[in-house]
Parts: C-alpha cells; sequence; structure tokens
C-alpha cells in the first residue's frame, strides 16, 4: 500500500510517499531532510503532534500565558491534553522554560512556559 | 532632541536583529522605538511553534523566537523606548515619537530603519453584502483576544480565507472548544504553508473550500451566520451555489498589507506589488540612509527570512553611517511570467558579494523552472517540485554573473513550465 | 419617573430639539432603544448639508432646508462640530439633462437659494479635474457644506446633558397611553410620564405615532448602501458631485468628508424592515457603477468599509412636523428623510416654536450654556499644543489608534463625557479610533480594554453597540 503525506516536521512541507506492507513502513521517498522520514514513519504508525496553548496564570501582566509541550504528544490525545492544562493554575513570575505541567496525561512529556510573564 | 546613529522603528523580529546586526558592526547609538508594551512585535500573540528552524536550527514558538533577540538586545546598550508611537519621520531623518511617560520626543537620526511590519486587510476592502454585526474580525486580532487576553471571541467559526493566520486560527479555536466549520478560499488554492493545512485543518477534519468565499453575513447584534458560495474563475460567485452556515463568528484571513505610513508619508517610493518600498540589496530605500526590512518591506512566509533580511538592513544602515555604503552602479530586477515581484528591486553591479533575489509566484506550479536571465543570456534555471503564492522563493546572484552586466541591464527572474 | 418633555430617538433630529429644549426651566428626557445616540438614519447617510434646491417650493422640506443651512453654521459653532463649506455639484451627463440643471436652480432660486449658477463642461474640469468623461455641465451650489450627523447629534445629546437633560439609553417605548392630562409611557426601562411627547423616531416613528391611536403617518423604509474609502482618495474632488435626480432621491454622489474620506453612495431600495441595515451586492454595485460615471478614478480598491442606512421616506412626501390630531400634545417630527439633516437646527427652532406655543410659554433658564467645550482632537494639533497637552496628562501621550493617531486620552474624554461612550462603536463615533484603514485591527482589542476598565466590567461584557452585539465570550482558562 502506498500513502501520500504532507511533512509537518517544518514549514517546507515536502511531499511524501511512504510504501507500507503488511502494517510495516518499508520505504519512504519525497522528503528532504532526515526529520521528514523520522515524521512519516510515526505518522503511519503513531502520529505526533506538538501542542501549543495558553495555561492561566495568577498575579501576572497577562491573564494567560503561553505554553507548549516540550516533544510532540500524539495526536489523539491532545484534547486530554488541553482538558488538563486548562484546569492548571501558575503564578507570576514564569519564565520561558519552566515547567507546568509533569508528565502530562502520563506521556511523559513536560507543558512548558513559552514566554516570560515576570508579574504585576 | 536626541541624538542617534540609527533609530528603528519597530522592535519586531526585524528591528532588534537590524539592531543587533548595526550593534555588531560598530554602530553606538541605537534606539529601537517600539509601540507595544514589550519587545516582540506580532511574535507575542503567535504561540504555536514554527519558527526558528532555519535561524536556529530548532522548531520554536513566537514568543521564544522572539525572547531569544529580546535576551541578545537586553545585553547591548541599544535603547529601547516601548509602548511608543512614532508619528512622523521628516526629510531629514528626524523621527518624531510619543509616549505617556516621556511625551513627545524627537530622535535626530543619521539613518532609520524602518520595520513596522504589517496589518491584516480588514472586511472593509472586501465588499462582502450584508449585516455589520459584532463577531467578525481578523483571524489576527482573534488570535490577540486568545492568546493574549484570554478570551473567547466566539464559538461556532467560519474562516474566510486560507493564509496561515487563519489556519493557525482554525486549530487554536477548535483546541479551546470552539467549533470551525469550514475554511473558504477564494482561490483555487491555499494561501498557506501545506503542512498548517495537514497540522491544523486536516488533524481536527475542518473541511477546506477552495474556490470559495463568504458573500454575505447574517445577524443584528451578533453574526448568526454567513452565505458562503462558490466562485467562477474570474472569482466571482456562482448563482445557485449559495449555502447558508451558520455560525457567531467570521474570522478574515484575507491578506497582509505593509504599513508603510510613515514611509509614504517621508516620501519613500514604494513599490505597487509589494506594497513595500523599493529597495535596494542592502535593503535601503530611495531616500538616503532610510533602510527598511521584514513585513514592512515585504510580507514574508517565515520569520527567519525577515531575520535575514533584517541583518543585511543592519549590516546596510551600519555601512551608511559609517560612510562605507558603496555607490556603483544599480539596475533594475524584474519578475515576469509568474513572478509576481523581487526584494530587492534594485541591484548593485559592482557589489562585491552574491546577493539573493526574493519573490513570490502567483498560483500554484508543479514541477516548473525558476530562470533568472539578464540581456537575453539565462544565468540559472533550477526545476522546483513546487512553487505556491503562499511560499516565499529566492534565487542567488553571483558576483560572477554581475561581471557582465552595464548600466542598462536588467535582470528578469520568470516561471518557466 | 416624570418628565415636561419626553423626545423619542436620539437621532440628530431627536438630539438637536432636546437641545433646544434643554434651554428651558423645564424636564426634559431624550429616550433611545439603543445603547447610544445616532444609531440610525443619523449614522449612515451622505453627510451633507445640501444647499435647498432639491426641494419642491412651498414645502416644510423647503422651507427647513435653507433655513437649516443658516441656523447649521451656528449651531455647530456652538456644538465645536467641524462644518466645511466645500460647495456642490449637479452633474449633467448628456445635452438632455441640461434643461434639468437649469429647472433645479430655478427651484433652488424659488426657495432662497443663494449663488446657484451653471457651468458648462470646461469650467466644470477646471472645478473638478477629476469629473468624468461624458460631464457637459453642473448647477454648482455655493451654500452646499459637509458635516459629519453623529458628531452633531453626540455634540447635541452632550450640550443637552450638561443643560439638565436627560439622555435614556435602552429605552424602548412600546406603549403610550394618556391619562390624567399626561402621557404616560411603557418602556424597557419602566413607566416614564411626560406632559408633551415629540416624535422623532425616525423610521419608526409612524408605529410610534400609532401608539397614541395616530395612523396617519406612513414611513416607507429607504434603504441605501455606502461605500467609505481612504483618506488617501479623499481629495479626488473637493465638492459633493451629485447626479440628476431621480424619484428615488438624489442619486449617487460622490463627496469628500468633513474627517477627509471619500464617501459614495447612497443606493435606493424600499424595504420592509426599517431596522435591516444589511448591505445588499446589488446595491454596492449600482453605487460603483453610478459613481465612476461621476468620477472615474474611484476605485474600490481604496474602501475602507461599506454600510447601509434606512431613510424614513414619508408617503406624503414632505416632512410632518407638528401636533398630531389625535392629541395636540403629541408632536411629531417624522418622516424625515434628505434633507433632514440640514433641516435638522431649523426642525428643532420650529418644534421650539410650536411647544412653547401650547405651553403659553417655558421659563428660561438664567444659566443655560449653549457652547459644548472643543474636545481634544490631537491628530490636529501642533507639536508644541501636542508637548502641552500631555504635559497637563499623560494619557495624551499614549496613541491607542494608529491610523487615525487617537491618543487614550481621547477616549476617556469620550466615556467619561455627558451621555458618554459605551461601546465600541461609541467610542468610534466620539473619537474616530477604529475608523481608519484598517478599522480597528489594531486599536479594537485596546479599546474593548479601556472600556472595561474605565466602566468597571469584565472585558466580555463590552459590546460593538450595546444589546447582544458582545465582542468575546468566556475565559478561554
Amino acid at each position: 500500500m502506498k500513502k501520500n503525506l504532507i511533512c509537518v516536521a517544518c514549514p517546507l512541507g515536502c511531499p511524501i510517499d511512504v510504501e507500507i506492507e503488511n502494517g510495516e513502513v518499508v520505504s519512504v521517498t519525497g522528503n528532504t531532510c532526515k526529520r521528514g522520514d523520522a515524521y512519516a514513519r510515526t505518522e503511519i504508525t503513531n502520529p505526533m503532534r506538538s501542542l501549543t496553548t495558553s495555561v492561566k496564570i495568577e498575579g501576572g501582566v497577562h491573564p494567560v500565558v503561553p505554553v507548549k509541550s516540550a516533544s510532540p504528544v500524539p495526536k489523539g490525545k491532545m484534547f486530554d491534553c488541553m482538558e488538563e492544562i486548562n484546569k492548571a493554575v501558575v503564578k507570576a513570575p514564569v519564565k520561558i522554560g519552566d515547567v507546568i505541567i509533569e508528565n502530562i496525561c502520563g506521556l511523559g512529556v513536560d507543558i512548558v512556559a513559552t514566554n516570560c510573564d515576570p508579574g504585576k | 532632541m536626541l541624538n542617534y546613529d540609527l533609530v528603528v522603528v519597530g522592535g519586531g523580529p526585524a528591528g532588534m536583529a537590524a539592531a543587533l546586526k548595526a550593534k555588531e558592526e560598530g554602530v553606538e547609538k541605537i534606539v529601537i522605538l517600539e509601540r507595544a508594551e514589550t519587545l516582540g512585535g506580532i511574535l507575542e500573540q503567535c504561540i504555536h511553534t514554527g519558527f526558528g528552524l532555519h535561524y536556529f536550527g530548532e522548531e520554536l514558538s513566537g514568543p521564544e523566537y522572539a525572547g531569544r533577540f529580546i535576551e541578545l538586545v537586553e545585553k547591548t546598550d541599544i535603547d529601547v523606548f516601548t509602548d511608543t508611537m512614532v508619528l512622523n519621520i521628516s526629510d531629514d531623518n528626524v523621527v518624531t515619537a510619543v509616549n505617556n511617560n516621556e511625551g513627545l520626543m524627537q530622535f535626530k537620526a543619521i539613518a532609520v530603519v524602518l520595520a513596522m511590519g504589517c496589518r491584516e486587510r480588514p472586511r472593509g476592502a472586501l465588499s462582502i453584502a450584508g449585516s455589520r454585526p459584532a463577531g467578525i474580525m481578523t483571524a489576527g486580532t482573534a488570535q490577540k483576544y486568545v492568546n493574549i487576553d484570554g478570551y473567547m471571541p466566539g464559538k461556532k467559526v467560519v474562516i474566510l480565507g486560507s493564509g496561515d493566520i487563519g489556519l493557525i486560527m482554525a486549530r487554536r479555536m477548535t483546541l479551546e472548544g470552539a467549533e470551525v466549520k469550514v475554511v473558504c478560499e477564494l482561490m483555487p488554492y491555499s494561501g498557506g504553508l501545506t503542512r498548517n493545512i495537514v497540522q491544523c485543518l486536516d488533524d481536527f477534519g475542518i473541511p477546506l473550500r477552495l474556490s470559495c468565499t463568504v458573500v454575505a453575513t447574517h445577524g443584528k447584534e451578533r453574526l448568526e451566520g454567513v452565505t458562503i458560495a462558490q466562485v467562477d474563475d474570474k472569482l466571482q460567485a456562482i448563482p445557485g451555489t449559495e449555502e447558508y452556515i451558520e455560525c457567531d463568528t467570521l474570522l478574515l484571513s484575507v491578506g497582509l498589507i505593509p504599513e508603510n505610513e510613515l514611509s509614504k508619508d517621508v516620501g519613500v517610493e514604494l513599490d505597487r506589488v509589494t506594497s513595500g518600498p523599493v529597495v535596494d540589496e542592502y535593503r535601503e530605500t530611495l531616500h538616503p540612509g532610510i533602510f527598511a526590512c521584514g513585513n514592512v518591506l515585504q510580507v514574508h512566509d517565515l520569520v527567519d527570512y525577515v531575520t535575514e533580511e533584517s541583518q543585511i538592513a543592519g549590516k546596510g544602515a551600519a555601512d551608511y553611517i559609517f560612510g562605507k555604503k558603496k555607490g556603483g552602479t544599480f539596475i533594475n530586477t524584474k519578475g515576469i511570467n509568474g513572478v509576481r515581484y523581487i526584494v530587492p528591486q534594485r541591484v548593485n553591479i559592482e557589489g562585491e558579494e552574491n546577493l539573493k533575489l526574493y519573490f513570490r509566484v502567483g498560483q500554484v506550479y508543479k514541477g516548473a523552472k525558476v530562470v533568472v536571465e539578464c540581456d537575453g543570456k539565462i544565468l540559472s534555471s533550477k526545476k522546483k517540485v513546487k512553487l505556491a503564492p503562499g511560499e516565499m522563493e529566492n534565487v542567488v546572484i553571483t558576483t560572477e554573473m554581475l561581471k557582465d552586466m552595464n548600466k542598462d541591464s536588467e535582470i528578469v527572474v520568470r516561471v518557466e513550465e | 419617573m416624570k418628565y415636561d418633555v419626553a423626545v423619542i430617538g436620539a437621532g440628530v433630529v431627536g438630539s438637536l430639539i432636546t437641545r433646544e429644549l434643554s434651554k428651558y426651566n423645564i424636564r426634559v428626557a431624550l429616550l433611545e432603544r439603543c445603547n447610544d445616540c445616532a444609531m440610525g438614519a443619523t449614522k449612515a447617510n451622505s453627510a451633507i448639508v445640501h444647499a435647498g434646491f432639491d426641494a419642491v417650493p412651498g414645502t416644510l422640506k423647503a422651507k427647513l432646508n435653507v433655513r437649516g443651512v443658516e441656523l447649521m453654521k451656528k449651531t455647530c459653532k456652538e456644538l465645536s462640530v467641524p462644518l466645511k463649506n466645500n460647495e456642490a455639484l449637479v452633474v449633467a451627463f448628456s445635452e438632455e439633462e441640461m434643461p434639468h440643471l437649469e429647472m433645479l436652480k430655478d427651484r433652488g432660486e424659488q426657495n432662497g437659494v443663494p449663488g446657484l449658477r451653471i457651468v458648462r463642461r470646461e469650467e466644470l474640469v477646471e472645478l473638478e479635474p477629476n469629473i468624468g468623461d461624458s460631464a457637459v455641465g453642473a448647477l454648482v451650489a455655493p451654500t452646499s457644506s459637509i458635516v459629519c450627523p453623529y458628531e452633531l447629534t453626540i455634540a447635541g445629546v452632550e450640550n443637552a446633558v450638561t443643560n439638565g437633560a436627560e439622555f435614556l439609553r435602552n429605552c424602548e417605548v412600546t406603549a403610550i397611553d394618556y391619562i390624567d392630562d399626561a402621557f404616560k409611557l411603557t418602556t424597557s426601562l419602566g413607566e416614564i410620564t411626560a406632559e408633551y411627547v415629540i416624535n422623532a423616531a425616525g423610521v419608526h416613528s409612524g408605529e410610534i405615532a400609532s401608539l397614541i391611536g395616530d395612523n396617519s403617518i406612513e414611513i416607507v423604509v429607504r434603504h441605501g448602501d455606502y461605500y467609505l474609502l481612504d483618506k488617501s482618495q479623499g481629495s479626488l474632488v473637493s465638492r459633493t458631485i451629485f447626479q440628476c435626480p431621480t424619484k428615488m432621491g438624489k442619486g449617487v454622489l460622490v463627496s469628500p468628508t468633513v474627517d477627509g474620506n471619500l464617501i459614495v453612495g447612497p443606493s435606493a431600495e424600499d424595504i420592509d424592515n426599517g431596522d435591516d441595515v444589511a448591505t445588499t451586492s446589488v446595491g454596492l454595485e449600482k453605487i460603483y457603477v453610478n459613481a465612476i460615471k461621476s468620477v472615474p478614478a474611484v476605485s474600490l480598491r481604496n474602501a475602507i468599509t461599506s454600510f447601509s442606512g434606512n431613510r424614513a421616506h414619508p408617503t406624503s412626501d414632505d416632512f410632518i412636523i407638528g401636533s398630531s390630531d389625535v392629541n395636540k400634545k403629541f408632536i411629531n417630527a417624522a418622516g424625515i428623510e434628505s434633507p433632514g439633516l440640514s433641516s435638522a437646527p431649523a426642525i428643532a427652532e420650529m418644534i421650539d416654536g410650536i411647544i412653547n406655543e401650547l405651553s403659553g410659554g417655558f421659563e428660561k433658564k438664567a444659566d443655560f450654556n449653549p457652547v459644548r467645550p472643543e474636545p481634544v482632537r490631537f491628530r490636529h494639533l501642533s507639536t508644541e499644543e501636542r508637548a502641552g497637552l500631555i504635559e497637563k496628562n499623560k494619557a495624551y501621550g499614549r496613541i491607542v489608534c494608529r491610523c487615525e493617531t487617537i491618543t487614550e486620552g481621547e477616549i476617556l474624554d469620550a466615556i467619561h463625557a455627558p451621555a458618554g461612550a459605551r461601546d465600541v462603536d461609541g467610542v468610534k463615533r466620539r473619537t474616530r479610533a477604529g475608523m481608519g484603514r484598517c478599522q480597528g485591527g489594531f486599536c479594537g482589542s485596546k479599546v474593548v480594554e479601556i472600556l472595561a476598565r474605565e466602566l468597571n466590567v469584565p472585558m466580555n461584557e463590552i459590546t460593538k453597540f450595546g444589546g447582544q452585539s458582545k465582542i468575546m465570550y468566556h475565559k478561554t482558562k
């Protein structure tokens, strides 16, 4: 079986052809870098996505501070992660890279702040 | 009057990169004037990732990308005025600005870098018929409400225009619990990056309707629905294809316009296609000592290229300040056959470094060639898997190529199918 | 709530009537069903103070238009509202239309309009170099002016409130009874009693009159679409350019606005619903096609917004002003279509006369002040004036709307003024924040923030123009 993918690893968006036999990826073509190959393989077996959103902050300049998953999470778990993130509250000050939620949904991925908020 | 070597108008990625580069080149007195409360520009609200792959070799969010430059600026003696609006630039490079702390300020500059960025095309420019209730806004405005102010501007959303901000907001609104019903795109192709269609629409099952537009808005106080319709190849709505979609929010992602009001006032000549200044390879406008970079010059697809371009402008400004700017013979560049424009518009044939010409194409091409020629001679020809209007392309002009040119030469870039 | 006079409808007519009555020692209330004044035809019309050649001699329209032009200068001066005497042209596009200009000139002279003259193409091109190729001649009306209709209305209400009148917003009148020599008005704010009622309810004036059983007022809602073009286009013409009128109105005009934009419109279509202000693609197309006949350089590339307004066209074809036959203390100022804006000061004067005759003459206030102080308009100030202003108040040093150069100080003034702004559009009409080419893309969220802060409510309670026009829903977190 052949599958056509658009690589989302970077903004180039390379069109990738993946050859699959018995659920196993046998070849990846069309990618222009290693990341594309890796993307194609996981996309077929267990698609992963970076999650970016915001979390409530107390005492901050703004009411929310942006966060991301430190590494991609399974695509199907994004809304589970959102639910947990929406419950969280952090206190200012916050720096870029601060861990906001450890090991979200038991996925082994931390949610980290992507902007600073020095507080009011 | 405050005396500076370099005044940078705008503290987004373009302004910061230009200022930092000028500092690195040895310029002493530099000031950045930024209208928002913090440096960072529009990146502050672009909390998604996808920034920095080229420049930093890693995938950062907007605030992270901006944060790296803010940190660098803070380590220098570059002066920064935030919450400060530039009111005008005079013919002799006096920049008048105002804020509520220092009041009116005048900066006398040897060189000025314009880095004001761009703004979104509003609804008015589209002539959509119908009522004008609350709930119709640009995608960028919605992005600010959600990501900075922490409020949802709607629950049931239709997005017009498949530019990147529209696509990003489709995902963002969905993640925050809104229902994005459809993204309509007037053209037969998307204006955004392909990967954003995959990860912002396909991932969430949001349909993208090409050759489709919003022809009417409904609702008295808050938007209640829109009528969408297919368009023909002249982009006119096809009668009989109208479809009513219930929604409380219409987000517009229908184009960006370089914000050149200040440039126009000081008499900087603008390019009709880019709506940005006409510049040479050093990013100097036709007004001596005024440089431009970032989205005020041309709307970029990736911030990494903004940084690259702004460093060129920062270097150019530094050379100008030190009286080192190369004189020379400047010739024009021109895009034809699908190449909509070229930046820079002017190239110094006595230049001593290779340079890149940036451009965008007017439609989607597959397997076409990008050909560069001068005086009937082909300088380069490169086959591209895909060319799309949403993506900025570039070609390299080497000093070797420049050697054979004269003052009447013209560098032409075209697409060959 | 008891008043001597209740004025229903805070358009330009209701505003100037209320202001006129605020000079007496009586209790006056201005009742408005929307969240702000100037929300009907007043906020969406051509913004012209017509010279007065159009109305049929002998009609109220003719009389009040010419009188209105006389009064407008004083009214605008007192209220610090910019009025620009830019002249008007009615253009003939064929020799067949030339006699029509003669007719209009004749008519205007009968109405007492000064200075009318007819020019041929050569002179016309000198006056307006961008005029269309097919123009053969024009009627020149030197007394025609441009004014901002909502600014005039807001200033009038502000001045009335300063002089003691009450402005009741979100006050919709649903029933009127006459008991014990007084009107009892059932409204969305509760019962209001008044000895006199003045009906200035625009497209709804027929419905309001019928609440006392006066079914004599027949209003047809005449819908008109407009385009507003960027300020870069504001000098395409310096005069207001009309085409020869049709039976549906004065036709499509192209005119600079007093704020420096270019306005193009209106279309004219009779509709059923007076509240339906949706633009139509047919209407927008029609005005464009007609506008380029007058001024070919008009380009929709430069449109910053389109909008529409509903004129209250009386089937009688003339203004309906005076006591109702049902109850003489119920005074109509109804069927006010064009030249309603031009006539508004004269209508106010006329109503003033009528009500004083009925009452035997109200006592004048000793301390009535006709002057509404000029609001700060940062954009019009010199560098020195700006510096001085910021020194006194730092809020004038923070630019909120970049396109129009509007400061936070001006927005605060607009919110805290008598009858001040309560919503985003109210701020926009008072200050021009959001009126520019980005249409609030940059300042919109800041205006919401300032309104929320000053009115002490959460951001998601701020509306675009009252009612359910909320801009945001719940918090994300």
